[in-house]
Formats: structure tokens, sequence, C-alpha cells
């Protein structure tokens, strides 16, 4: 069978491998930041009453990725948090781009069309907010 | 109850379910909106957002192992990554008119289908592309190492596929999931990919397709620190020992005992919804 036209399989080796070295070190960073967050939090405010059975909406400050950068610089503990899960998500918008990069690099120019379509969606909710 | 109280109740409850999520294959994100809706009386927003958060956290640490084993097509997953974030953006614009009553109503029923689906039996397909259909102009053929060989399979139906994903967007959103029951079937079902490429090119767009409506969520505030520290981190932990106890664990039961629990919270989910208590 491995004769037969193995589409990309071989081509993207590089870039599968790069891929899976990203996704797990964005993964691992945002965990060790979140954990490092929730103890601070906990150890300041761990006797506070919980109220999320009524939503309230998160104050501005946690909202915006500014506005998390901001707070962790201060080392607000939830701001920290958040930056975790900022990161998080930022670990699938990094893995489109570097697959933009990837099949530049294939000079296949339909899927750096696709990954820069995806990406720009991305961008547009995370910075903008949709 | 004291943050320190409901954090350490809440990372239990997330270690189960990444724990039998990464077991029976079926995803832990699927039970962690009814968790913290039914079981600790968290508002559903707050909920959806942390799960969305949990789904992009589990799916990319397990896409990093399966994309260097060469299971996922990363050709097939950018392509119809299109769908997919486009309907998880229209998603959120739909969730500002869905009451909660009626998310837990939509979410009983993707349970129920949930359910359903991880009780039929697999079918495993190798195909080939017709030439000149939109498979081929995309070059989607690719390959997967079976028994230490490269064996090649082709793709068909593309537009329906694509039009699947779309909805899988749309839901990935609405409900805080990462939609892999109708991703894989997408793939599975309608574009006739073998069924590992499917589950593991629908883990890996499981990803962006969730990180498409976090952005929009975080802006909404959906999305509490305080909330999602322990969800995350013990959603994390259940799906790290999962993967290291997989081989010594007999999944079959498992997957039973799962898909009842499954049923049972849909069920308690559409009672729920139903009666506006949610």
């Amino acid at each position: 069978m491995s004769d037969a036209p193995a589409g990309h399989a071989h081509e993207d080796f590089a870039l599968e491998q790069r891929l899976g070295t990203l996704l797990r070190a964005g993964v691992i960073l945002s965990a060790c930041v979140t954990l490092a967050g929730g103890i601070m939090y906990l150890a300041a405010h761990g006797m506070a009453p919980t109220s999320y059975h009524i939503f309230a909406g998160e104050p501005p400050g946690l909202r915006t990725v500014r506005g998390v950068i901001t707070g962790a610089a201060r080392l607000d503990s939830a701001s920290i948090i958040q930056l975790g899960v900022l990161l998080l998500i930022a670990t699938p918008v990094a893995r489109v781009f570097i697959s933009v990069i990837g099949f530049a690099r294939e000079r296949d120019w339909m899927y750096v069309g696709c990954s820069l379509i995806v990406l720009g969606l991305l961008c547009y909710s995370l910075i903008h907010g949709g | 109850m004291h943050v320190l109280n409901f954090t350490l109740l809440t990372l239990a409850g997330a270690l189960l379910a990444g724990l039998v999520g990464s077991l029976t294959g079926l995803g832990g994100g699927v039970i962690l909106v009814p968790l913290l809706t039914l079981g600790l009386g968290v508002d559903i927003r707050y909920a959806i957002g942390a799960s969305l958060v949990c789904v992009i956290a589990t799916s990319s640490g397990a896409a990093a192992a399966f994309v260097k084993e060469g299971f996922t097509n990363i050709r097939v997953g950018m392509f119809l990554e299109i769908a997919t974030t486009v309907g998880a953006l229209l998603g959120t614009v739909v969730a500002v008119y869905v009451s909660s009553s009626t998310l837990a109503v939509i979410f009983g029923i993707v349970l129920l289908f949930s359910a359903a689906q991880s009780m039929r039996p697999r079918v495993e397909h190798i195909s080939m592309t017709e030439p000149g259909t939109l498979g081929d102009r995309l070059r989607l053929a690719s390959t997967f190492p079976q028994e230490g060989e490269d064996v090649s399979y082709g793709v068909e139906h593309v537009p329906a596929g694509f039009a699947m994903m779309f909805v899988a967007g749309i839901l990935s959103a609405l409900l805080g999931i990462g939609s892999g029951v109708v991703k894989v079937l997408a793939m599975d079902r309608a574009m006739h990919l073998p069924y590992k490429v499917s589950t593991t090119t629908s883990n890996f767009m499981i990803g962006v397709t969730a990180a498409a409506s976090a952005g929009v969520y975080l802006h909404r505030g959906y999305i509490d620190p305080v909330l999602v520290m322990p969800v995350v981190l013990g959603v994390l932990a259940g799906a790290t020992i999962g993967a290291r106890l997989l081989a010594r664990v007999q999944v079959k039961p498992l997957r039973l005992l799962f898909t009842v629990v499954m049923v049972a919270l849909a069920c308690e989910m559409l009672y729920q919804g139903l009666t506006k208590r949610i």
C-alpha cells in the first residue's frame, strides 16, 4: 500500500512534530500559571463565600487580553489565573499560526489561505470579542 | 460555601469527569456542564465558559500525542475548521437570544444523542477519492500507520462533512462542549475517513473550535477564573491519569456505565429546562 499516492503524509511530518510539541508546551505552561494563581487566590480569599448560582459577569479587568495582562503584572491572583486561561485559549491559535508557516514552507498556498481564514476568525474573537 | 470548599469539591468532580472521559474516549466535556449546573448550582453561563476552557485543555493535550503518531489529517482538520469556527462565532451570537432553560433542553437532547451514538457499532472505512471532486482538488487524501505500514485512504462527500462541521461549531459555542460526537459523525459517516483518523482529527479540531467561542465569552464575562481553575486543573489531571491507566482498564463496562450516566444527566437537564428551574 505504501507505493500508492501517499497524499501529503510525508511532507507534513515535520509540521506534525512541531504542532505536537507546541500543543503540549502550551497546555503545561498554562496549567502551571493557573495553578500558581489559584494557590495565591486561595491563600488570600479561601474563606470568602461563593456566588456562582447568580450570573453577574466578570469585572472589566478580567474580560480583555490587555486587562488580564495588566492585572497579572500587578500580581493580582485572579488575573494570574485568567492569564493561564488566556495562554490555554492562545494555544490553538498558535497552532494555526504555525500551520500557516508550515504550509507556506511547503508552498501549499491553498492551505496557507485556509489557515489564514481560521487565524483571522480566532484573532477577531479573542481581541475584538465577536 | 467557602471558596476553598467549593474549589476542592469542583476539583474532585472535574478529576472524575476527566478520568472517565479519557478512559472511555467519550470526552469529559459533555458531562462538565451538567456536573456544574445540576451538582454545584453554578449558573449555566459560567458553566459553559469553564467547560469550553477545559475542552481546549484536554483536546490540546491529547492532540499533542495523536498528531505526532501520524493519525491526524491536518489538512482535513484545517479545511473543516473554517466551518467549525464560523459556526462557533454564529453560536455565540445565537446564545444571546436563547434562555438558560432552552439551553438546558438543547443540552439534554445533545446528551441523549451522544449516548445513543456511543452505543453504535464502529464501521471501518477505507475509501478512495473520486477524481475531480472537492476532496481531490483540496488534496485531502493521506495515509495512516497500521501494523508498521502506511495505509492510504481517500475522502468522499466533503460538502456534507463541511455542513455538519458548521452545526458542530454552533453546538460547541452554545453548550460549551467539544462537539466531538458530531465531528466524528461528519468525518466517519459522511466523509468515510478511517475511524482512527476521524477521532484524532476531531480531537485536533476541538481546541480551535472552542477557542473561537471562548474568546467571545471572555469578553462577555462568562469565564470566571476562580471557577475555571479547579475545573481545568481537575480535568487535565484526570485525563492524564486516564491515559496512563488505559492499557490496564476494562473499557467496555466503563463505557456502558458512562452512557447510563449521560442518559440520566440528559433526563435531569431536560426536566430542569422544561420546568424552568434552570
